[in-house]
């Protein structure tokens, strides 16, 4: 058993406090602005210049001024804002955003990550990555999945990829368990239902602590 | 009286010194978004040299920047995310070796150009520290926390996209059109605007770009 990446998306979006301000990396974290739970307001930021971002645009009502970090055509809730680049990573790096999500390629056991380039002829891109990671009050990880395609942890000792930042991760979600990063390692905080503790050791790099309360994780279909 | 408006593109480019072979230019935009298709369709014309080009990306499909990258006139791209799924033409011709690229973070990026407008030539930023991108780069802690210098990029000509312009150069932006624009629209010698609107006063409070950032502007009309 494991969870959709739309199940990590509503737990992600559940698990954040009303009045956050938020950026959502491109790609899977996207999914959480789904899933914001009616009980609770919280802001999106989009690097580009926008606070307050909506829904994806209506299919030919796109407005292509209004665009998200990843180019798509969005729209702007009330209470909005639009701001300059400079401002936008101000708030980045000012700390003024409260949790940056994104996906990695791997993320330590120390809270570094990697999530922007695997070495290769195509010219290297960064985007906002590392201002993110560095400048957020709370950088959270989304993996689709634990392990690899060819079954290696992403959840590593030290990461072999490329940095995007160091030390800097304080949650991961992923497809079998919450793992929350701290000074002195890895505590799961919830695990996948059936699944035992050893098997998630054998997918993980580095040492795994369970929390005395660890959680059981249910898919949402099933647990609804 | 101060006229910044011109009426024609030849009247926008002519005896413009700082338009010259090996000249650093800001190109304002974010994907297609706020982009001064027009004013860089008008600097391929020129046919200058060696360029240094300074754009959050490095330009997609067949036209803009992807074209003045075609013709030749780029020897260096600074950008964030210099890949997109149609990113071909700076592709082939940074995977032939015949253009270099400097990437930088998106918010380093923004800062970078904001102090070169405002007269500073360096500061310290936490985004990159540990990774790759600040290999060689002077490193300095504070309050125990590390710090990466970067150094202000200053240009000798900016093409910038505005909603609205009035004779003095003041100028509005629409939604996320506004993205580097403001911020480039300070760092050049020459800050050359095209305008989707000539209007006759951009009200004082609504001004985002004051005209004293700007030399000369040219009426577009709207792209959508």
């Amino acid at each position: 058993m494991k969870l959709s990446s739309v199940d990590i998306a509503r737990r992600v979006a559940s698990d954040i406090t009303g009045g956050s301000y938020v950026n959502l990396g491109i790609g899977m974290p996207m999914l959480v602005s789904d899933h914001i739970p009616d009980d609770r307001e919280f802001i999106l930021h989009t690097e580009n210049g926008m606070l307050g971002m909506g829904p994806a645009a209506l299919e030919g009502a796109e407005d292509w001024d209004i665009v998200n970090a990843g180019k798509q055509a969005v729209s702007i809730l009330d209470g909005g804002s639009y701001f300059h680049h400079a401002d936008s990573f101000a708030m980045i790096r000012g700390g003024h955003i409260d949790i940056s999500i994104l996906g990695a390629y791997e993320v330590a056991a120390n809270g570094d990550i990697a999530n922007w380039l695997i070495p290769g002829p195509r010219p290297p891109a960064v985007g906002g990555a590392m201002d993110l990671v560095a400048g957020a009050k709370q950088v959270w990880v989304m993996l689709s999945s634990h392990v690899s395609k060819s079954g290696e942890p992403k959840v590593v000792e030290r990461c072999t990829l490329p940095l995007t930042g160091v030390g800097c991760v304080n949650r991961v979600y992923s497809d079998l368990a919450i793992i929350d990063i701290v000074d002195n390692g890895l505590i799961v905080t919830a695990m996948i239902e059936g699944l035992e503790r050893e098997e998630l050791q054998t997918k993980t790099g580095a040492t795994l602590n369970f929390a005395p309360n660890c959680e059981v994780l249910k898919p949402f279909s099933e647990a609804a | 009286m101060i006229d910044k408006r011109t009426q024609s593109m030849s009247e926008m480019m002519a005896d413009c010194p700082d338009l010259k072979d090996g000249a650093t230019v800001l190109l304002g935009g974010f994907g297609d978004t706020g982009v001064a298709v027009k004013l860089i369709d008008a600097l391929r014309a020129l046919g200058l040299s060696d360029l240094t080009v300074v754009s959050n990306g490095a330009g997609g499909g067949e036209y803009g920047l992807a074209l003045l990258i075609q013709s030749g006139s780029v020897g260096k791209m600074i950008c964030s995310f210099p890949r997109s799924s149609d990113s071909k033409i700076f592709e082939e011709l940074y995977a032939a070796g015949k253009i270099d690229l400097e990437t930088v973070p998106q918010g380093t990026l923004a800062e970078r150009i904001r102090a070169g407008g405002a007269g500073i030539p360096a500061f310290y930023t936490a985004t990159a520290y540990g990774t790759p991108l600040a290999d060689g780069k002077e490193i300095r802690e504070f309050d125990a926390r590390h710090y990466v210098m970067e150094r202000a990029i200053r240009a000798d000509i900016a093409l910038i996209h505005a909603a609205t312009g009035d004779r003095w150069g003041n100028l509005t932006y629409r939604a996320t059109a506004r993205n580097f624009n403001p911020v480039m629209a300070t760092a050049a010698s020459t800050t050359l605007v095209e305008v989707r609107k000539f209007v006759d006063m951009v009200p004082a409070e609504e001004v985002i770009t004051p005209g004293i950032f700007v030399d000369r502007m040219i009426e577009v009309g709207d792209y959508t």
